[in-house]
């Protein structure tokens, strides 16, 4: 039977090969089997889609009618063992505005054996979670007499995080270059060499220190060990891609972050671009919305085609068509027509509004085709 | 006959713009294309006749009825206008150009007006460029070249000539400093003429189209009268355009500069015209410059010069290019009709009068059209104009009538009244899909409103409650067949969002299917009225002297049709399986999932077998069979559906009871201070977590209670359960308890004053001090409730008011950014300049509306092979 089907492999696409496999039974005859692959091939070119067809902006119709009709706050109030994260029309937007700053960064973290199994599940994430000085810390405090900082190491928090006095104070010497260090049992002293220091360095310094990274991955803010299916994984508030894949106890096939951007820089941009389906088409199945992937592929495709993840904004990939006038027709006309002005651009007329314009029929669906005559001299 | 035959005129050459190309012009360009030079800022003499050399100048074009262009001869409306020039008597410096001209300054030498690069580095800066804009385009050109630039400013001494450079600093809006002395634009415009045109290319400027002196403007162009046209007030005066009030400032300004120079004024005096001839000049452009004040009308009105003409939503650009108006469109209130079908829409006798057709007289339908001619406008099929071969449009009245129709041959055509079955384009705003503006056939009808059939209220999301659509007729052939081919409902079944019908049954229509196919029985008799009523010719009913429903119902199905399916509701045996089977529905009940929009393959599979014409056809068929039966059977809801018996009562009020006394158990537990938190969660939200689950816990278990116990047979129930309207909770809310009010995804929060409401204590958690809505609807809500209630309904129309300018952006965006993506013949999607952005769209080049909710259904191949 597979034999049967691997005639067809290039006539029609893996999907439907798979599903093929799948759903055949095994005790069919040959003739059978023939019939039902011939008609499924016959649909499939049928249902294909035709040139011409403005796919474009049938999927931005797609996305965009149903937004329209999407929760703008939408809070998840029955789940305890969840992190506060975007969703909605906002998480839409912020995912194509290709914002690098997200409002709430989030990752999953998938454990290898025995850990997903629930060992030392507790330690393993906070071990993650990202311990700054002033987490472990009673009060930082000026003294404007001798301009010294005072910090209050908090003893107990401190043995919890398995710290000593003097891994925080190695871990702050590269951060303080210029202060003395000056330790007496649960404080610690900065005290600048230079005379000339003002208050207001100092403040800044004060509150430069008190980020110090000590321990954990950097940038994470929360850890949530949650029981997943049967096994144990860990959801955190802010992500940081890079480092947690380092980290030997994680799995990083199926590991995964919300921020597109640590995606495809750690990962590269094709992953970016399947993150970007993954991301939209969730949020767009949370709100109960029907939406052909499709649609939200080409999407991702268009922002991600450059090699870059790009915006679908003024400065992303708007700003990357050809023509003056169909740049000019979305957002600060005036400026781009006095760019153009200054090279002597040339608008070629190649896409939709600047035919409808200047009142020409658009090169696309019926617009499309035209005829090839040789004139008769 | 064939000698009183008007030739047809030559179809005018109709010309196709190829490219357009964006330059700056040059003063010389400027001259060159000028009309007129302005010398006075006089508009009009004492005859109110356009002075010679003043602003309205009968040379720049016209505007008044009955004047003739100087210039092309032509008259009003057909002289497109000319531009004119002035001399400026100082050059003035363009505002769009300021910061180009201040990085030029900077990063040139003041002496020889070379680039403050060494002459070795400079072609290795070009390269450098080039490369950077053939990678990333000639927005990251700009953006490097910035760099470059910024970083030329610590270069104090010229690599070319030695020179000493001196810090030039912009005081904005349009002076330059250098070293604290000012720099005159006539100086600033030699320094800019000495940039060679090798170097005026690095800053990404092409010397053909732009020299940089040009960017300080000593003749300036005038645009023509027809740009700038005057109205004419009721009292007979004239108001003059923004434009051309700007115009007179400078001309007024520029004339005393003139003055004042040639009789040698002082320097401050010349210089404090200049910087006011600056300002006007400077405000024609741009009028919104952040350092100026706007120029304004006498009424303190800002003026509305070129930039505010050209920018934003209202501006030239997205109100007049990329949107246009039409005529031969109507618009009014929409209403239902039923018994048209799904691609009709019924249009006012009113309407039909008004809108019209064109028709072209050719020798067989001469006496067809005359007999529209003869009719005139007053009398129905009619028709309003006839128009000559050479375009000239006659209206048809009583006096003309008799003229019109002796004069009316092959090559004339008539404007001849809307008939039914003409082709006209339905829409409703706000058109966000294509579904929105679909083709229908016209169906005169008397009354006032446009009427559609309610299955296709759906695409158009349309309801009755006083909503508008517009309705456009195509006047050319071409328009009616591309309308009728590609936009017409039964080519818009299959939504190309989701690959399933957009149009079902809504409301009635599933009530009344599900009531039918439940368990109805109808006597023969009736069976073939119910079906005959529906306008169901084709009866094809068992001989029996009881008819069910499912025997009705399967009269419509075509008879070689296959289906199975899942109901939204379980049938008399308790299961959800529909069951059709060579066209007899033998198993399940028809309901939303399966007659609804967006949901079931019933329709879509309909529509594959038997085509769009049959699968419309069919969608109003059973539409009518359910309004037949509830027409027979009665429906309606009351106040009683919501009854429930006294045990389901006290069972309901013991759940009430129980969630209270826990919720107040867990508040003294946290009180004591025993309540553990969530991980990761502060003890208060978790506690407010567990009430939430517990207080939700208790309103699900009234809503079951209330579906077990509340009479499975009222309407209101038939109702919910057919997904006609409504749903269980909606009834649940109304029998018992309406629930928590949920503000932001919490329980109403305490405000300042530490509780609610002032009725209710400090620091309170219960439920009913918290939003709890205890009562429903039909007992009524308490006061503290109500307001609660209140609470949350401010708090949704909050959301969907803000909610709608936000998607309608991001739509914007997004249509804006993908419009020119297409198919092309290689099956590739590519973009307008050719590159690729799938090699096959979507993966595998499906279109998804012509696919079964986005696959090919292997499954069914297969099922109906075996």
């Amino acid at each position: 039977m597979t034999d049967a089907i691997k005639e067809y492999e290039d006539k029609l696409p893996k999907s439907i090969i798979d599903s093929l496999r799948e759903n055949i039974p095994a005790s069919i005859s040959q003739a059978k089997l023939k019939q039902i692959l011939e008609q499924t091939v016959a649909e499939y070119n049928e249902s294909k889609a035709d040139p011409g067809e403005c796919i474009g902006n049938i999927s931005a119709e797609s996305i965009g009618e149903p937004s329209t009709q999407m929760t703008l706050n939408t809070f998840h109030f029955a789940g305890v063992a969840e992190m506060n994260v975007t969703v909605g029309l906002p998480r839409i937007i912020e995912i194509l505005d290709g914002r690098k700053e997200l409002s709430t960064p989030s990752m999953e973290i998938y454990l290898n054996k025995p850990y997903s199994e629930g060992k030392d599940i507790k330690k393993l994430a906070l071990s993650i979670k990202e311990t700054t000085l002033d987490d472990i810390s009673l009060g930082f405090e000026i003294n404007i007499v001798d301009l010294s900082i005072l910090i209050k190491l908090d003893r107990e928090l401190m043995r919890n995080a398995s710290f000593t006095v003097a891994t925080v104070v190695n871990s702050l010497k590269a951060q303080t270059k210029g202060f003395n260090i000056k330790v007496d049992d649960d404080s610690m002293e900065l005290k600048s060499r230079s005379k000339d220091i003002n208050l207001n360095d100092l403040y800044k310094v004060k509150e430069k220190i008190k980020a110090t990274h000590m321990k954990g991955v950097k940038g994470i803010s929360h850890v949530l060990p949650v029981k997943r299916g049967d096994e144990y994984i860990i959801i955190t508030a802010g992500s940081n891609l890079k480092d947690v894949l380092k980290l030997e106890f994680v799995e990083p096939e199926r590991t995964k972050t919300n921020n597109i951007f640590e995606i495809a820089s750690v990962l590269g941009i094709e992953a970016a671009r399947q993150a970007v389906i993954n991301e939209v088409y969730g949020v767009i199945e949370s709100q109960g919305l029907n939406v052909d992937i499709r649609h939200i592929m080409l999407v991702a495709d268009v922002m991600c085609n450059s090699g870059y993840v790009r915006g679908i904004t003024r400065y992303g990939v708007v700003s990357e068509k050809s023509s003056v006038l169909a740049r000019a027709s979305f957002e600060t006309p005036l400026k781009h027509i006095i760019n153009a002005a200054l090279v002597g651009e040339i608008d070629y007329l190649e896409s939709v509004v600047e035919n409808v314009m200047i009142n020409q029929p658009v090169p696309i669906g019926t617009g499309l085709p035209s005829l090839v005559t040789k004139v008769k001299k | 006959m064939p000698e009183e035959r008007i030739e047809e005129p030559e179809p005018s050459v109709s010309k196709r713009i190829g490219s357009i190309q964006f330059s700056v012009f040059s003063p010389k360009m400027i001259k060159k294309m000028s009309a007129a030079k302005v010398v006075t800022p006089e508009l009009y003499d004492k005859e109110g006749y356009p002075v010679d050399g003043g602003l309205m100048d009968i040379r720049l074009g016209v505007i008044d009825p009955g004047l003739k262009c100087k210039t092309c001869g032509s008259k009003l409306k057909e002289c497109v206008g000319h531009f004119g020039y002035i001399e400026l008597a100082r050059p003035v410096i363009h505002i769009k150009f300021v910061n180009l001209i201040y990085n030029m300054l900077m990063s040139t030498c003041r002496e020889c007006g070379r680039v403050l690069i060494p002459q070795a580095k400079i072609a290795k800066a070009k390269a450098d460029l080039d490369k950077i804009e053939e990678e990333s385009g000639i927005e990251s050109r700009r953006l490097e070249i910035r760099k470059v630039i910024s970083s030329m400013k610590t270069v104090n001494k010229c690599p070319h000539c030695k020179a000493k450079q001196h810090k030039i600093s912009l005081e904005k809006p349009t002076t330059f400093l250098e070293e604290e002395k000012r720099l005159s634009p006539i100086e600033i415009r030699v320094r800019l003429e000495k940039i060679p045109d090798d170097d005026v290319f690095l800053f990404g400027m092409n010397p053909i189209h732009i020299r940089p002196e040009w960017m300080v403007l000593t003749i300036m162009a005038i645009p023509p009268v027809t740009m700038r046209p005057s109205i004419t007030l009721e009292s007979g005066e004239r108001s003059e355009d923004d434009l051309t009030h700007k115009l007179g400032d400078i001309v007024r300004i520029n004339q005393r500069l003139f003055e004042n120079i040639n009789a040698g004024a002082p320097e401050i005096i010349i210089e404090d015209l200049w910087d006011l001839l600056q300002y006007h000049i400077t405000t024609f452009f741009d009028n919104s410059v952040a350092q100026l004040p706007p120029a304004r009308h006498r009424s303190g009105q800002a003026l509305r010069t070129i930039s505010e003409r050209i920018k934003s939503k209202e501006g030239r650009i997205r109100h007049n290019l990329a949107g246009k108006r039409t005529n031969f469109s109507a618009r009014t209130v929409i209403s239902p009709d039923p018994m048209i079908g799904l691609n009709e829409v019924g249009v006012p006798l009113v309407i039909a009068m008004k809108l019209t057709v064109p028709e072209r007289v050719n020798d067989w339908n001469v006496s067809y059209l005359k007999k529209f001619v003869e009719k005139g406008p007053e009398k129905y099929p009619g028709a309003n104009y006839i128009v000559r071969p050479d375009g000239k449009k006659k209206k048809i009245t009583d006096e003309t009538k008799e003229a019109s129709l002796e004069e009316l041959q092959p090559g004339y055509t008539v404007e001849r009244h809307l008939l039914d079955g003409d082709i006209a384009i339905f829409n409703r705003q706000p058109s966000l899909h294509r579904m929105s503006m679909m083709c229908h056939r016209v169906r005169v009808l008397p009354g006032r409103t446009l009427r559609l059939n309610p299955s296709v209220c759906n695409p158009y999301n349309a309801d009755f409650d006083g909503d508008e659509m517009n309705l456009h007729i195509p006047q050319t052939e071409e328009a009616r067949a591309e309308a009728e081919i590609l936009m017409e409902v039964q080519t818009q079944l299959i939504s190309p969002r989701y690959g399933l019908s957009v149009i079902g049954c809504i409301q009635d229509a599933i009530s009344g299917n599900y009531i039918l196919t439940k368990g109805l029985t109808f006597p023969k008799e009736e069976a073939f009225d119910v079906l005959y009523s529906a306008g169901i010719k084709d009866f094809s009913l068992p001989n029996k002297e009881k008819i069910t429903g499912k025997e009705i119902f399967s009269a419509i199905l075509p008879k070689d049709f296959n289906f199975t399916g899942h109901s939204r509701s379980k049938d008399e045996k308790g299961s959800d399986k529909v069951v059709i089977s060579n066209g007899k529905l033998t198993e399940g009940v028809m309901d939303k999932n399966n007659l609804g929009e967006g949901s079931g393959l019933l329709l879509r599979n309909i529509h594959k077998k038997y085509g769009k014409e049959y699968a419309i056809k069919l969608i109003g068929d059973i539409f009518k069979l359910g309004i037949q039966v509830l027409i027979r059977y009665g429906f309606s809801t009351a106040i009683s559906d919501t009854d429930l018996p006294s045990d389901a009562k006290a069972k309901i009020n013991e759940v009430m009871e129980n969630v209270r006394k826990e919720v107040d158990e867990l508040i003294v537990t946290y009180r004591q201070g025993n309540f553990d938190a969530f991980p990761g969660k502060s003890i208060e939200e978790s506690l407010e977590l567990k009430i939430l689950e517990l207080l939700n816990s208790a309103r699900n278990k009234a809503g079951e209670l209330v579906a077990n116990y509340a009479d499975k047979e009222s309407h209101t129930m038939i109702m919910a359960v057919s997904g006609a309207r409504g749903n269980l909770i909606n009834l649940a809310q109304m029998a018992t308890c309406v629930g928590q009010q949920a503000l932001r995804g919490k329980r109403i929060d305490k405000g300042y004053n530490k509780r609610t409401l002032s009725c209710f204590r400090e620091q309170d958690l219960t439920p009913i001090a918290r939003g709890f809505i205890t009562n429903g609807f039909k007992t009524g809500l308490t006061p503290a409730e109500f307001f609660f209630g209140s609470m949350t309904g401010r708090d949704s129309l909050m959301d969907t008011a803000l909610r709608t300018p936000k998607s309608g952006y991001l739509y914007r965006r997004l249509a804006n950014a993908m419009q020119d993506l297409k198919i092309e013949y290689d099956y590739t999607v590519r973009n307008a300049s050719g590159r690729i952005v799938q090699f096959e769209y979507g993966e595998d080049g499906i279109d998804v509306s012509k696919s079964e909710k986005g696959i090919v259904n292997v499954k069914r191949i297969i099922k109906s092979n075996l």
